[in-house]
């Protein structure tokens, strides 16, 4: 009887190997398969597709899928078919940089944007750099990835020149947050983040400039991702007295927070950054999220014109994930990669040189384009030279811009 | 210190759904020595389980309704897993090294965790969880969310339960005495695989309550929402003793209340502000694991037993 079931059992457990090698064979197959007659050049995408802040950074790997389609139906490089290849970091350092070096490995990729979280863009720059290719975050805004770490006393370095963004940094959407909550009057802050480099780094900021504005810092806390039970955080910020939560991190344990936090009676807002402007943040939060706050990078997407066409793409893809947030972004990320391997292309005759991937970085480097989400160039750091920021609050259930500007001092 | 009542009560809501799923491993160890480390898996289905109910359900159906639909529901799941896996992975290897079931055991644990990743929809990120509409409601300073009431109701009706189960029932004595014995207990008639199955199939049932109460307090659930929760009950097992099912709820409570009070209080201790809030919580309660080991090995209401051959 025993031997029976164990064998039943591994007979169960070859079949499902054997499934799963057929799958990776059949992947690897369609992926050095080239177009006929073409060239064929791979944007590698690297986001958490899974488990924690999947959903931006689903929006991030659609957003690079309609680049792509665009440019492959415009024929934006004659001769080229571009094609993306994904790959799930899990919001994970470790599994980035095994990501990285994948994607590094595989000679058909000339250029990669993502990932979404900076503490997982640590990780990977150093393995990009290495092997000069080409890296653009839609999303990243702690200031150390490009300025160095010693970038708030103005010794600002850059260490890796694969490295690019289209996002503005937390130096500004601290701040801007910060003289936001400043000017509605609020006057007593408490300050959560999520201990990873994004999270920490933004409430600091925040925290800074919130008491160099003249505001009382009422209590500081940290919580772990993925944790859910917020129960005994929310007690002691309830009774602290403070009027306004900021949150440094995603949006994954900020819902649940803000949930638990107005369940408790406690009725002030919640104010993050862009790690918890997703559409995900509302709809787990519940109707106590009326009222909360975000700022997050550049202009709201909905009301630039040009990316009216990106939307209309997006939605009837049906895709996953949230546009919202980094789907712009994400757009011009990989447009900038494509002009750039299309300039790389024309000038060595239709052919991609022996030293395609240093030359694309230089290329993106001195991109000047407008995008959809605003104009695409970058500064000698690295970083977009397009400052605008937003805030947005959760008015009827949904993220609704309430004002949109520059920091300045 | 205004906020202790409420700081009292979270620990306790917290406890509570740790002590629940606590008497899974208790369980389970007390018959068959082993740690059943997919015992957080078995909460996680029986967490989906009753969210399939509910979404199966017509549209609008009241909650208070669909609720013991959906308890069903996912008792169902999680005993049938915890069934199958006992039948097809524990009991082929119960006579083998004790590294072989624990081993199958975590593979088993990320075999179930990818399966509902995959094939339940949507299932990669989390899934909402209907939320009662009732409360709060307000007793001597402490703010009960519905959530919370639920739990708090649930954990005790089912610990009276059980304690009736095992020491009233036939089969429950037949479980003690599996427990002190196997050997000898099969020789008295008693059909040990009966026996043992049922101890699965009631952790996994106590574990489907448990989801339950998560789900409605939390709002969400997701297939990896076994590892943390599973990693705790195990403490809290071994907290209260393993083997002892009043010790797997005991345990429950104690480890919730330390970590409700250290992340109130310890950031209040002169000198100690960098050690508290919520990024310490865990440390505390694994700082009280071992020292309540060092002083009494056996756990809380453990019993000093001889080691098994």
């Amino acid at each position: 009887m025993r031997h029976r079931s164990l064998l039943v059992l591994s007979i169960a457990l070859t079949g499902a190997l054997t499934v799963t090698a057929c799958g990776s064979r059949g992947g690897n197959k369609s992926s050095s398969n080239s177009a006929s007659g073409g060239l064929t050049v791979t944007i590698g995408v690297d986001a958490p597709l899974s488990g924690q802040n999947s959903a931006t950074g689903l929006g991030i790997q659609y957003g690079v899928q309609i680049a792509v389609d665009d440019a492959n139906a415009n024929h934006l490089v004659p001769g080229v078919t571009f094609k993306v290849k994904a790959l799930d970091d899990q919001a994970q350092p470790a599994t980035g940089q095994q990501n990285a070096t994948g994607l590094v490995a595989d000679s058909s990729v000339l250029g990669v944007v993502g990932p979404l979280n900076s503490g997982v863009a640590q990780s990977m720059q150093q393995v990009f750099a290495t092997a000069n290719l080409v890296e653009i975050s839609p999303s990243n805004t702690n200031p150390t990835l490009t300025q160095g770490p010693n970038w708030a006393s103005g010794q600002k370095t850059r260490a890796y020149k694969t490295y690019f963004r289209t996002a503005t940094t937390d130096a500004l959407q601290g701040a801007f947050a910060a003289q936001y909550a400043s000017a509605a009057g609020k006057k007593n802050a408490f300050v959560v983040d999520d201990k990873q480099a994004y999270g920490a780094g933004l409430a600091g900021i925040f925290k800074d400039a919130f008491a160099k504005d003249g505001g009382q810092i009422a209590g500081t806390d940290h919580v772990n991702t993925g944790d859910k039970d917020f129960s005994t955080l929310v007690t002691k910020i309830k009774s602290s007295g403070a009027d306004l939560l900021y949150y440094g991190g995603q949006y994954d344990e900020a819902s649940l927070l803000s949930k638990q936090l107005k369940a408790a009676g406690a009725n002030i807002p919640l104010f993050g950054g862009d790690g918890i402007f997703s559409a995900t943040y509302i709809s787990t939060a519940g109707a106590g999220s009326e009222g909360d706050l975000a700022t997050s990078v550049g202009v709201p997407v909905d009301t630039l014109a040009t990316a009216k066409d990106f939307i209309a793409k997006y939605k009837a893809a049906n895709y996953p994930g949230d546009y919202g947030t980094y789907g712009g972004y994400s757009y011009d990320a990989a447009t900038a990669i494509i002009k750039s391997i299309g300039s790389v292309v024309s000038a060595n005759n239709g052919k991609l040189p022996s030293d395609a991937r240093a030359k694309v970085v230089a290329g993106v480097q001195a991109s000047d384009f407008d995008g959809i989400a605003g104009h695409v160039s970058f500064d000698q750091y690295g970083d977009t030279t397009n400052k605008q920021l937003t805030v947005y609050q959760v008015t009827s259930g949904k993220w609704a811009s309430v004002k949109t500007g520059t920091f300045n001092g | 210190m205004h906020t202790l009542p409420q700081q009292l009560a979270n620990g306790l809501f917290l406890g509570s759904t740790y002590g629940l799923i606590a008497i899974g491993y208790t369980m389970v160890y007390g018959i068959v020595q082993l740690i059943n480390f997919a015992h957080g898996e078995i909460f996680m289905t029986g967490g989906f389980g009753a969210l399939t109910v509910y979404l199966v359900l017509p549209h609008g159906t009241s909650l208070w309704l669909a609720l013991p639909l959906m308890l069903i529901g996912g008792a169902l799941t999680s005993v049938l897993i915890a069934l199958g896996a006992e039948r097809f992975a524990y009991r082929p290897l119960r006579n083998a090294p004790r590294l072989a079931p624990l081993i199958a055991a975590i593979g088993l644990s990320l075999a179930l965790q990818q399966a509902v990743h995959n094939l339940y929809p949507k299932a990669t990120s989390p899934r909402a969880f209907p939320q009662l509409a009732a409360g709060p409601w307000h007793l001597a300073g402490i703010r009960i969310q519905s959530g919370d009431l639920f739990t708090v109701l649930a954990a005790p009706i089912c610990m009276i339960i059980l304690a009736l189960f095992v020491q009233r029932s036939r089969t429950g004595r037949a479980m003690q005495a599996t427990a002190q014995d196997p050997d000898t207990a099969q020789l008295m008639g008693i059909d040990t695989n009966k026996i043992i199955a049922a101890a699965f199939g009631i952790g996994a049932l106590f574990a489907a309550v448990a989801a339950v109460c998560y789900g409605l307090r939390y709002g969400e659930v997701d297939y990896s929402m076994g590892f943390q929760a599973g990693l705790k009950a195990f403490t809290a097992a071994v907290l209260g003793g393993i083997g002892n099912i009043y010790g797997a709820m005991l345990g429950g409570l104690v480890l919730g209340l330390a970590e409700a009070l250290a992340t109130a209080y310890i950031s209040n201790v002169p000198g100690m502000q960098q050690l508290g809030g919520g990024s310490w919580a865990d440390v505390w309660a694994f700082v009280l694991l071992i020292l309540v080991l060092l002083l009494r090995p056996q756990g809380l209401l453990g019993e000093r037993v001889a080691d098994r051959a």
